[in-house]
């Protein structure tokens, strides 16, 4: 049967296009209206994303393309801008709407008292666009602007308080790491244009060219690789992770944003969409497996001993996203399957810690979990909602990053058994760290040594937070061992999935351990708050990420400073020099040339004289005496 | 050529000379506009001299001179008059003063 709704997809783009033009033209008039305007049309986009989503469980609809628009024509080839709705599509749609959503209602409480609050949601607005709008994009260059645009607003938002020099410092470093994956994007869509038949970009002629091998081997294997480090740019990666820690400057309901469903979900979403390019060169996969796994493991060591809440979620999300990539670079569609199911999952209960630590931090004005040090444990619906999403995290039954989990294991387990090692570690890991944060954001116990009396947050905070509590605890539901609902639904395929009782207990095992030795090392009374400057020299090294941002600094940055202040050097010197001596030049001789012109008659008569003297005795020379007669 | 033409010619040049120098050198105005009358009759005194001894000897010489020297009387007129106002305004006749044009 034909889709109803998928004709109308683009109304997705149109609200919060709208949203965003409404903003930044009548802002300032709006102040107080903005977030109803900016939450309206997330709300609209969620439903038009929700009919689109629920349409696709419920029937059997083929996929719906419409690039109609032709932008450019090149020769023979042409550039088209269209949109795509099929199921990857529409499962991404919703994901993003959804959480969109529950920022922007969640923002109205948190952004209140901000004197750029219609600011913020134009950029909020211009945010959800740009990652709706790549989402559906139908051909990888309308990807790559909307792609570009996901990088525009994040800087905008990560420096929204361009007041502190860090925050700038911050959205900077974020635009340029990023970069350095977009221009790897770039060259990897221009390489598909001129190897692709008919040099087609949409998604669906790509997938039709791959599966029948029309593209060299060695070509896809460029390609896929290129592709792979645009988005190891956006979903920050190892070694390109550095910027998303220090992107917490940015505010809280951002940091949700931009870690749950916008922003770094991009990668894993752009990987999972050309993902018939990456089946056609086995060793890209293996190397997105591997950075998947070593990011994964070195985030989650990070994370463990860093002492501001929001950057130890940051770590988290890297972690996260770096077993995301494990999971495609497995390469089989269950794994791709329990991959974005992953990023579904982790949509939620990431988006639900970032805003339970947005809470904290709204209230206690706090992010240190040193001095929070328990103070949060009056705050009873953050509180609940924390534990419901660190959980969730941790990977333990029945919560809904426990079949994500499971699911992904599952997949490694097929591939290896070393492998399938590293993650049961990288699984006590996360939740130790996630323990270790609860403890100290709510232990009753630590708060004994600090005297609190926190209030809990406006409602505006607390309705999201316990919808995607909600969300955390069910959204598993959807893919499990025996009924791959998702899986199945995602690919077209159908699975004979097994269900593995010993990876199911030994992944609920190993986070039970990590929470026991969270709990045996934080959790209790009389503690005293760590301090990462005066510890041991390792614990120092993993705070500091391994130094990687000072080697990068060393490496790339005063490199590239030395090299620009030799330019500017040469700039100054050669390049103005010259320009400014010439203008020099030409006005010292208008001053000489200004001084013969002194005023005074009698000089003028004198060189006049003098002239008619000098051209007297020239017609003299030259004509000779013989023109004047004489003799 | 005759010698007496020479003479003449020698002392208009003399004269004017003296005239040239006088209007390029001297700061009074009246003094300079004297010397512009000098150099004046020097030329009038040439006109005069062809006209009488030149090769086609001719009545028009003595004609312009006197063309001449009825310009040059309106021509002193003019001057003496504007540098009567202009020392009015100024307290002035020194030339090197009048360079208000260079502003």
């Amino acid at each position: 049967m034909e889709s109803v709704y998928s004709p109308y997809a683009w109304l997705i783009l149109l609200f919060p296009f709208v949203a965003f033009v409404l903003l930044i033209a009548f802002g300032r008039q709006l102040h107080r209206l903005s977030p109803w305007i900016g939450t309206f049309a997330a709300f609209a986009s969620f439903v038009i994303a929700a009919l689109l989503f629920g349409e696709r469980i419920a029937y059997d609809v083929p996929d719906y393309s419409w690039a109609e628009f032709r932008w450019l024509n090149a020769g023979e080839a042409s550039f088209q801008f269209g949109f795509e709705v099929n199921a990857l599509t529409a499962f991404m749609l919703f994901i993003v709407a959804l959480v969109a959503l529950a920022v922007n209602v969640y923002s109205a409480g948190y952004m209140k008292s901000d004197e750029r609050l219609s600011a913020f949601y134009c950029y909020l607005a211009l945010f959800s666009f740009a990652m709706l709008g790549l989402v559906l994009s139908e051909n990888l260059l309308q990807l790559f602007i909307f792609w570009e645009l996901v990088g525009v607003s994040s800087f905008l938002l990560i420096g929204f308080w361009f007041v502190k020099p860090e925050a700038k410092a911050a959205a900077k470093k974020a635009f340029i790491i990023t970069r350095i994956g977009d221009v790897a994007l770039f060259i990897a869509i221009w390489v598909l244009f001129w190897r692709m038949p008919g040099h087609g970009l949409g998604f669906t002629s790509i997938h039709n060219a791959f599966h029948t091998n029309v593209i060299s081997a060695e070509a896809a294997s460029w390609i896929a690789l290129l592709i792979f480090i645009g988005a190891m740019g956006k979903s920050a990666q190892f070694p390109l992770f550095t910027w998303l820690p220090d992107a917490m400057t940015g505010p809280t309901p951002i940091s949700a944003l931009i870690h749950a469903a916008t922003m770094v979900a991009a990668g894993v979403f752009l990987v999972a969409r050309t993902y018939d390019v990456f089946l056609a060169a086995p060793a890209v996969l293996d190397a997105v497996l591997w950075i998947g796994i070593i990011t994964a493991l070195l985030a989650a060591v990070i994370a463990a001993v860093q002492t501001d809440v929001k950057r130890v979620l940051a770590f988290s999300t890297v972690s996260q996203l770096g077993f995301m990539m494990t999971a495609l670079g497995v390469g089989t569609w269950a794994a791709y399957a329990s991959g974005l199911f992953h990023l579904h999952t982790h949509a939620f209960f990431k988006a639900l810690l970032f805003l339970g630590a947005g809470s904290i931090i709204h209230v206690l004005g706090e992010q240190d979990i040193g001095r929070i040090n328990g103070a949060g444990h009056t705050m009873r619906i953050t509180k609940w909602t924390f534990a419901v999403g660190a959980l969730a995290l941790s990977g333990l039954f029945p919560f809904a990053g426990f079949w994500s989990k499971e699911a992904i294991l599952a997949e490694v387990w097929n591939r290896s058994v070393t492998l399938f090692a590293v993650s049961i570690v990288l699984t006590a890991l996360t939740a130790f760290y996630m323990s270790r944060l609860y403890f100290y954001l709510f232990s009753k116990n630590r708060s004994r040594q600090t005297s609190s009396s926190a209030k809990e947050s406006p409602w505006t905070m607390t309705i999201p937070m316990i919808g995607l509590a909600v969300l955390s605890v069910t959204a598993g539901l959807i893919h499990m061992p025996h009924l791959p609902w998702l899986g199945e639904w995602l690919t077209g395929l159908s699975f004979d999935t097994d269900l593995h009782v010993m990876i199911m207990i030994a992944s609920n095992l190993s986070a039970l351990i990590g929470i026991g030795i969270g709990y045996l090392l934080y959790g209790r009374t009389g503690q005293q708050a760590e301090d990462a400057a005066s510890s041991s020299r390792w614990r120092r090294l993993i705070y500091h990420q391994f130094y990687i941002d000072d080697i990068y600094a060393w490496l790339f940055v005063k490199p590239l400073r030395g090299a620009g202040l030799l330019l500017r050097w040469f700039d100054r010197v050669m390049i103005s020099g010259a320009v400014h001596g010439t203008a020099a030049l030409i006005s010292a001789v208008g001053r000489g040339a200004a001084r013969l012109q002194h005023g005074q008659l009698q000089g003028y008569g004198l060189v006049f004289l003098i002239g008619a003297v000098i051209l007297a005795a020239i017609l003299f020379m030259v004509a000779g005496r013989s023109y004047f007669h004489v003799g | 050529m005759s010698g007496i033409l020479t003479s003449y010619l020698t002392l208009a040049a003399i004269l004017f000379c003296i005239g040239l120098y006088g209007a390029l050198s001297k700061r009074n105005a009246v003094i300079v506009l004297l010397s512009i009358e000098l150099m004046l009759a020097a030329v009038s005194l040439n006109l005069i001299a062809f006209a009488k001894y030149g090769m086609n000897p001719s009545i028009t010489g003595q004609i312009f001179s006197l063309f001449i020297i009825t310009v040059a009387a309106a021509e002193a007129a003019v001057g003496v008059a504007l540098l009567i106002a202009y020392f009015r305004n100024k307290g002035s006749s020194d030339v090197t003063d009048m360079d208000d044009l260079k502003q």
